[in-house]
């Protein structure tokens, strides 16, 4: 399961009056990180990679086929929402065991596979609890150790952390980056915290009212100041630039 | 979420049941239409008919202002005491009237208000010569402020509970009196939706039948419903039928359409009966007033209900069910019931679930984008055509090629699926609404559809929702008297049918009985409903 390709050629969607436009390419088997003001367009980019929006004109490719017009679980995608990740009635191992078979009738090989990638998250033993007796970082472990029995080449994470605490968030980024170096996969991330961005990406894509402005590696990007609309975002004055260290 | 197969063939599905609803009750209103003969029409609207409209208007009038200047007070009272013995079973208890079939709560209401009862016997004890009649506009105000009042109050309580916790804080800080909260809090609070809360008052008062028609007597006191079930029933007078039916339906329609202008559709919160923190007002007159007027209306709510129960134990049980009627009347009820609400809870489920599909195809594609308003204006014409109206235009249709007492359960299942139609949508669609935002793109991401999906998500997530609406619309069914009474006979006899027969032939001692087992099976149907719900809840929250 090594990353594929994502692409989008001039993919469009009106809101009212707004009207969002991507055109861009998503680095293959690395870890790109969305950033942006509310309202410019990051999680509607992340649904229409995952098809749970389609785009009124223009087109979506992964691994250079067109897919603008497929059913989410028709694409080779597994996501990471910020919550609801786990059905609430059921346990943390049929949760999991779903991303195998959506059909539910599991072998003995299947509750291995599922052991193994909860023990791969921290969460041995966790098989037989119910979603409502662990914490939202507990839950998280869950979607990304259901992702792992996936096998998807793309892994899409809509700000799964924001709301974990400084040290878990650390920790879960932590986890995504080492799954990503064992797997390959290609992996898409939204996050409201430019840092995070900064320190486990690989590329970032600054996204302003509904297009996507600058796209380029991590380093360094948040100092860059030929972007319109970044150094606003992210709360600096015009004179801090260039004296802030590196993130 | 759903797929493209999945929306088109949801809305496939969902224009079918648009099609089937607009067959039935359009079918009704033409043949209502059409058999206005027009040499005739001047003869029609005669002063008969003029005075049961102007009756009509007048008592539905009566009652929804008695019911509002009731319910405000009462709301406020209940919102601002939280805490004393009861309160969560007073809450409660204002959701009972809702699933009490009216013929119940009408015997109930006799025993307590009639000539012998409690009231009367009270005011004889002090000395007051005249007692109030249940019969007649008292007794009809009455029934109609026992059904609504605790409605409109369930409201108003709502409303009250949407107030943000930080103003009673502030209030309390500012050390705000009685009249200030009320002027600067609640008054706004409620405002905005009385006209909404009376205007479905109103509606219900002006579409009620069975409470008029037990309770209402002769020409003097006879609503249109009543006035239609009369002419097709005993005096033959088909033409008069007609000419009543289409003014209830440019009344309901006129309504309807006041209703919409309002546009503020009165929603109930879920949180109700939860505490607010409120910290409630102080001063020995307004602890007076408050329980006082708490006190009095529970004992308005309880005194039927316990006289119900009373004088139904004390019928001849024992006989009663060896009755082989009974039996058959019982039978009846429970498979129209049953059947009634399976197809209302399948058909609002496709209505739901299209109305949903479209979504996010509204602007897209014309179809969807049609379907949403489609579907809540069909909801609408449920409301505008009432059971006694849907049910006199098939009447009239039929009449001259089939037997219509021999297709009765047919029609009476029909009638009574289309009746509660609307109000199961409202207890689904939420349930829906929100079930999906928690599973669908999970699903849909995961590929899990068809039967898995039915058995390992939907029904875990919407069980509830659909018990409690199958349980709603069973009581409603079997409550019901409007579609029995004009296709009822010796042959399809349901448990209110059979009531309505005994009372008339003045065996009060069974109707007693009867009134008993009806209310305890639609009790009972409830307390499942809700049972179902809690259970659900406590494993929400393991």
């Amino acid at each position: 399961m090594t990353g594929q390709a994502i692409n989008l050629e001039n993919a469009t969607i009106h809101y009212g009056n707004a009207s969002i436009c991507f055109d861009l390419a998503i680095a293959t088997g690395a870890i790109t990180a969305l950033i942006g003001p509310s309202g410019a367009g990051k999680s509607t980019l992340l649904n229409l990679v995952a098809g749970f929006e389609q785009p009124e004109s223009g087109k979506i490719f992964i691994n250079g086929k067109d897919v603008s017009s497929k059913d989410p679980a028709d694409r080779p995608i597994s996501m990471v929402f910020q919550e609801n990740n786990l059905f609430a009635h059921l346990d943390i191992e049929t949760n999991v065991a779903l991303g195998i078979r959506p059909r539910l009738s599991l072998t003995a090989q299947d509750r291995i596979l599922v052991s193994t990638a909860l023990s791969r998250v921290g969460l041995d033993g966790f098989e037989k609890r119910m979603p409502g007796t662990m914490s939202g970082g507990e839950r998280s472990r869950v979607a990304i150790a259901r992702a792992l029995v996936r096998r998807k080449s793309i892994l899409l994470l809509d700000e799964p952390f924001a709301a974990l605490g400084p040290r878990l968030r650390g920790d879960m980024l932590e986890l995504v980056r080492a799954l990503q170096g064992e797997l390959k996969m290609t992996v898409l991330l939204v996050t409201h915290q430019p840092e995070d961005a900064a320190s486990l990406a690989d590329n970032i894509v600054f996204l302003d009212q509904g297009s996507a402005v600058a796209t380029g590696p991590a380093d360094g990007f948040l100092d860059r100041i030929d972007i319109p609309g970044l150094i606003d975002y992210l709360g600096r004055r015009n004179e801090d630039v260039g004296t802030t260290p590196n993130h | 979420m759903l797929s493209r197969k999945q929306t088109y063939k949801s809305l496939a599905a969902g224009y079918c049941v648009l099609g089937g609803m607009a067959a039935v009750i359009g079918a009704a209103v033409f043949a209502l239409l059409f058999s206005v003969s027009s040499n005739d029409e001047a003869a029609l609207f005669n002063t008969y008919i003029w005075r049961v409209t102007r009756f009509t208007l007048l008592q539905a009038t009566l009652s929804t202002l008695l019911s509002i200047a009731i319910a405000l007070p009462l709301a406020r009272a209940l919102a601002r005491r939280q805490q004393f013995v009861g309160r969560k079973w007073l809450l409660r208890l204002l959701a009972v009237p809702i699933g009490l079939p009216p013929i119940v709560a009408a015997l109930g209401l006799i025993e307590i208000w009639g000539r012998q009862g409690l009231f009367n016997t009270g005011l004889q004890m002090i000395g007051v010569e005249n007692p109030v009649s249940i019969y007649g506009l008292s007794g009809i105000l009455i029934a109609h402020v026992f059904f609504n009042m605790p409605l409109a109050t369930r409201l108003f309580i709502a409303q009250l509970e949407r107030v943000p916790s930080e103003y009673w804080r502030n209030a309390s800080q500012l050390n705000l009196g009685h009249w200030a909260v009320f002027r600067l809090i609640e008054w706004p609070y409620m405002r905005s939706h009385i006209a909404g809360i009376a205007g479905l008052v109103f509606m219900l008062c002006v579409t009620s039948f069975t409470l008029v028609l037990l309770l209402g007597g002769g020409p003097a006191a006879t609503t249109i419903e009543v006035a239609i079930y009369q002419a097709l029933r005993f005096d033959f007078d088909p033409q008069r039928a007609v000419a009543l039916a289409m003014i209830q339906l440019l009344l309901t329609a006129a309504l309807l359409l006041l209703l919409a202008l309002i546009n503020r559709a009165p929603n109930e919160s879920p949180s109700l009966g939860q505490a607010t923190m409120r910290f409630p007002g102080k001063g020995t007159g307004a602890i007076i007033l408050d329980y006082g007027l708490i006190a009095a209306m529970a004992f308005f709510l309880v005194s039927p209900l316990v006289s119900i129960g009373v004088s139904g134990l004390m019928a001849d049980m024992d006989r009663l069910l060896r009755e082989p009627i009974v039996w058959r009347a019982i039978m009846t009820s429970l498979g129209i019931a049953t059947c009634a609400a399976v197809l209302s809870v399948s058909l609002a489920m496709i209505l739901v679930r299209a109305r949903y599909g479209a979504l996010p195809l509204v602007g897209r594609s014309r179809l969807a984008t049609l379907f949403r308003p489609l579907a809540s204006l069909a909801a609408s014409l449920v409301l505008l055509v009432p059971p006694i109206v849907l049910g006199a235009g098939w009447f009239i249709l039929l009449r001259r090629h089939v037997d219509v007492f021999s297709i009765a359960p047919v029609i009476v299942i029909i009638v009574n699926t289309l009746m509660a139609l609307p109000f199961v949508i409202r207890v689904i669609e939420p349930a829906h609404t929100t079930h999906m935002a928690r599973t669908g793109r999970l699903s849909a991401s995961l590929g899990i559809h068809g039967m898995t999906r039915l058995m390992l998500v939907d029904w875990p997530g919407l069980r509830r929702a659909f018990l409690l609406a199958t349980a709603f619309a069973m009581a409603l069914s079997l409550g019901d008297l409007g579609a029995i009474a004009l296709f009822g006979s010796q042959d399809v006899v349901t448990l209110p049918y059979l009531l309505l027969q005994r009372m008339g032939s003045y065996r009060t001692s069974d109707a007693a009985g009867l009134a008993l087992l009806l209310g305890l099976v639609c009790l009972i149907l409830m307390v499942i409903a809700d049972r179902q719900g809690h259970g659900e809840k406590v494993e929400r929250s393991a």
